[in-house]
Parts: C-alpha cells; structure tokens; sequence
C-alpha cells in the first residue's frame, strides 16, 4: 500500500525512461509474434492456395481437408511417436550419463565435452552426416553385420504395430527411429547438461544423511537423487517437446518425407505444400495446427514459472 | 572393495562405448573429407583415405566460402543488437518493475517457443512490403526480433543477481536510469553480454527455417547452400563433409574455447535459469 502511494507521488522522468527501453522490443513483439500469429490464422481460413492471395472465406475448409490427408494423417502419427522416442531417449541417456560422471570421475570433463558438442552443431550439418551413418547399405550397418542384423534405417517402409486408421496406417513408422537417433546425438548433451547441474546442486549432507539412515548407494539415487531431479525433468520434457513438435531442418536434410511419408512431420509439409506448392492457406493452417500442439506444453509451463516468480 | 572396483571398470567401459558412438560421426567427416573423389564409396566410408588429400576442403571453401561470408555477415550485427536490446529489456524487467512487468515478460518469453512456421508467411509478405525479402538485412532483422525472448530472458535472469541494495545506493547518490545502466550494469554484466553473445552466434548461424524462405542465391547463409550440395545431381561426398565441416568450424571453435559460456547459456535457456 504504501509502496503504491510512493509509485503514485512521483512518475519520475527515469520512469518514462525505462518505459523507453522496452517500448521497441514490446512494439516489435507485438507486431511480429503476435500480430503475425493472428495474420497466420487469418490466412488459414482464406481460399489462398494459389500464387496470387485470394482472401476469400473459406471457413475451415482447410483444416477438415487437412484432417482428412494422408500425408498430414502420416505427419500427426510420425511426430508422436518421434517426440515419445525422443524425449525418452535424450532424458534417459543424459540421466544416465550425468549420474556416470557427476562424481569426479577421471576424465570427467572430457566426456562431458564429447557428449555436450554435437549441441553446437546445426541440425543442417546432423542430417548430413547421419544420412551417411545410417545408409542401410553401409553406415553402421557395416558393424552391425558381425551381429547378423541389417536395419533398414530411414529407409524402412515398415509401420510397426499397425492397423488401418482414418486414411493411414496407424503403428511405429520404423524409419522415424533413425530420425530420433540422430536428433538424440544432437540434443543429449542438453539434458546432460541440466542434470549435471541439478546433480551439483544437491548438497553433500543430504546423501550423507540418507546414507548413515542405512540407505545403499543405490537407493541414495532411487529415493533421493532421482526425485529431486523432477522439475529438472519437467524442463527437460517441455523443451525437448517443443523442439521435436516444430522439427524440420533435421529431417529436410536427413531424409526428406521418405517413401509413403514415414519420414515427413508438419513442418517438412508445411515447408512444402507453403513455399513449393503456393498452397499458402494450407500451409498456414498447418501452422496453426503445429502452434497450437507446442502451447498445449508450453502455455502452462510458462504459467507456472510466472507463479513460481511471485 | 573389490565390487567396487569392477562396477568402476564397468562405468568406464560403458561411458568409453557411448563416447566411440559419439565420436563416429567426426571420425567418418574427417576420413571422408581427407579423401580424393575417386577413393570416395560407400563401402569405403570407414576406411582411412590412402593417402591425404586437400582437395575437397578447397573446393567446398570455393562453393560455399561466399556463403560462409554470408553467414558472418549475418551473425555478427543480428548478435550485437539482440544482446543490447535483451539487455535493455533485462535491466527494465528486473531493476525497473512496474505493475503487470510479470505478465507482460511471460507475453514475450512466449515468442521464443512458438513453431516459426506460425508466422512466416506473414513475414515474408511483410519483408516484401519494406523490401528487405531476400536479403540478408532482412534476416538480421528477423533474428534480432526472434531473439528478444531469449535474451531479455537472459539478461533479467542475470540481472537478478545484482543486488538492489546496489542500484538504491546509486539512486541516492543522484544516479539516474541511464547513468545507472551504464556505470553499474553493463560493466557488471559483461559474463552476461558474452554468454548471450555465445548463444546468440552459435543459433544464428545454425538456423535453417528463416534462411532458406528468407533468402535465395546470392544472399544465402552456409546452411542453405551446405544443404543445396546434396540437392545437386552428383553428390561429391568428399567435398560435402568438408563443407559441413567448414559450416560447423566457427560454431565448433566458439565451443572448444568458449563452452563454459556455451553451457551457461544452455541452461539459461531452460526460462528458470
């Protein structure tokens, strides 16, 4: 109250000074995130499938032909599964690496290097390489051969599980694992790093305590560590989310959409059906449609961290 | 003991596997990109070049060396301005808070999540009003906006840690906003500036989406035209691991010197920080 009546008394010129400061990026926010956003949504529901714009009402014609697509069917089904396996993969294997080498270990440092560097690569140069790597014809398959066993990678026209849904068939597309092996090289190191960190923050007296309780180192993990690493593992979940539900520079370089689109995912069709095929309202609909999957994470997430703050 | 001793044996072997898993990539890159063409096969990609040969490095550094500059030219004003900017934002959103400054923070960290496909059609329209489509202005102008979320988040999370007690003393001694901001904050935060920096370089020069609907031929940043290789009808494999190696060189030095700042940066990322 009384720090009310202080900010009321003197709308200082430093005030207005800062109101300055932020007015560009707030202008700027405003206009290129969320006006954009709207003009997206806008475009989503016009007749602009063609090269000139036609803005035209179309109602959501373009959403229920989207829904009734083989390709964005595929699409739907391949990030699903793409983002279970990923964030699976990447949280399992950061954990477990970060609980390997969090002791000083010797050549700590110099694992935690090679596991954390492919992040400062560009998913451009990942596909490029891992093409190569998974190539059934040789890639790792040429190991592989002394256990008997020749994958067909990207290649792979197998859907695992499957069974006749809508226009699809809905199962595991087999060629969506070497996608997720390559972006799980690429995005380890992230979850490594966040563990590492949650790991150090953890202090000394709490395993001991748990320790002379009687408790086996493992179970210092199992009952101590692990569950503190939860909101760690929230982080880790939500943005490992988002990056796999917008994927598109990885998979555009590696694969491509693949042989009955077992490799595609909305933003390789958006891409597409947008800049290749002038099907802008289409296009802006996927956009919406992939928008709308990323808040579903994400809205809440930040929700929370905002309550967190106060 | 002894139990001991072996489960450290087995970590070790375990890490070391992982590691030579890890690795492969930048083996099978450098091996390839040491090879003359007519050594380059399939059958042949683990096998280590006969003899070394440089070729393929000069001929990628001859398609995509103005792209690389491309690249630079990009980076290095897009960087400048989006740390200035985020720190701007950071010292307002932190020292500077005013009614709904929460709200309105937790409105902008949301640009940094949205899927950029959500708005680049109507970016595109709009670079094409102001005539900046195709352009590499164009494309610093598009990573400066996208980037406010980040760095501002970065900036205030770094800024936080001043202590208030510090700008209040200021204020009494008859400092003002600017002054403050000047003497106080940006030579304190100059871990700050690097470690935005940092991340800032290492994502705009790997970003991919906005660079290829942004620009075509002349303007293109090395990603595009490292992606373009494999798009060509002979696929000269030798000469496409030495360009990926060039187009990750810059990012990949940036982590070989700088990583505790790369990491710093990561993990500011996660909004927490």
């Amino acid at each position: 109250m009384a720090e009310n009546i202080k900010r009321k008394k003197r709308i200082s010129s430093d005030q207005w000074v800062a109101l300055a400061f932020l007015a560009p990026s707030i202008l700027l926010i405003a206009v290129f995130v969320y006006g954009f956003i709207g003009w997206t949504g806008y475009v989503s529901f016009s007749n602009w499938n063609t090269l000139t714009p036609d803005f035209s009402f179309a109602g959501l014609s373009n959403y229920l032909y989207l829904f009734s697509d083989f390709r964005f069917q595929a699409d739907l089904r391949n990030t699903l599964f793409f983002t279970l396996f990923f964030i699976g993969a990447v949280i399992i294997l950061g954990l477990g690496i970060a609980i390997l080498i969090e002791k000083n270990l010797k050549g700590e440092s110099l694992f935690r290097n090679i596991f954390l560097f492919p992040m400062a690569l560009s998913f451009v140069v990942t596909g490029v390489v891992w093409q190569w790597l998974l190539n059934p014809s040789t890639g790792f398959n040429h190991f592989l051969k002394w256990f008997g066993i020749q994958p067909l990678w990207y290649t792979d026209t197998n859907i695992l599980a499957g069974f006749q849904w809508g226009a699809i068939e809905f199962g595991v597309p087999v060629a969506i694992i070497a996608v997720v092996i390559a972006a799980v090289w690429q995005m380890t190191g992230f979850s490594l790093a966040m563990y590492l960190a949650g790991l150090r923050g953890i202090p000394d007296e709490l395993r001991e305590a748990a320790r002379v309780d009687g408790a086996s180192e493992r179970q210092v993990y199992r009952k101590v560590v692990i569950p503190m690493m939860m909101p760690i593992t929230v982080s880790v979940v939500i943005i490992m989310a988002h990056i796999s539900l917008k994927i598109f520079d990885l998979v555009y370089a590696m694969t491509g959409s693949g042989a009955n689109f077992v490799t595609d995912v909305p933003g390789v069709y958006m891409f597409e059906t947008t800049f290749r095929g002038n099907y802008y309202a289409q296009g802006a609909a996927i956009a919406i449609i992939m928008l709308l999957l990323v808040a579903i994470f994400i809205v809440p997430y930040l929700w929370y961290n905002r309550k967190g703050d106060n | 003991m002894a139990a001991n001793k072996i489960s450290t044996f087995l970590k070790y072997i375990l890490l070391i596997t992982l590691a030579i898993i890890f690795l492969s990539p930048v083996y099978v890159i450098f091996v390839t990109s040491l090879k003359p063409l007519d050594e380059v096969s399939l059958s042949t990609m683990w096998a280590l070049p006969t003899s070394i040969d440089f070729s393929s490095y000069s001929q990628a550094f001859e398609e995509l060396g103005p792209n690389v500059m491309n690249s630079f030219y990009l980076v290095i004003p897009a960087t400048f301005l989006s740390a200035l900017l985020g720190a701007m934002n950071g010292y307002v959103l932190s020292k500077w808070k005013f009614r709904g400054s929460e709200i309105l923070f937790t409105v902008m960290l949301f640009g940094m999540f949205i899927p950029y496909q959500s708005i680049l059609i109507p970016l595109i329209q709009f670079l094409r009003s102001i005539d900046l489509y195709n352009s590499i202005a164009g494309l610093i102008l598009t990573h400066v906006v996208y980037g406010l979320p980040i760095t501002t988040l970065m900036f205030r999370n770094f800024y936080a840690n001043i202590p208030d007690t510090m700008i209040e003393a200021a204020k009494i001694d008859g400092a003002s906003f600017l002054g403050i901001f000047r003497r106080i904050m940006i030579p304190l935060s100059i871990t700050g500036f690097v470690v935005v920096a940092i991340w800032q370089f290492t994502n705009i020069w790997n970003e991919f989406l906005f660079a290829v609907t942004i620009t075509n031929s002349d303007s293109q940043p090395v990603m595009v035209a490292l992606q373009n290789l494999s798009g060509s009808q002979i696929v000269q494999w030798n000469v496409q691991m030495a360009g990926a190696l060039l187009a990750a060189l810059p990012t990949l030095l940036v982590y070989i010197i700088l990583g505790k700042y790369f990491v710093r940066g990561l993990l500011a990322g996660s909004v927490k920080g």
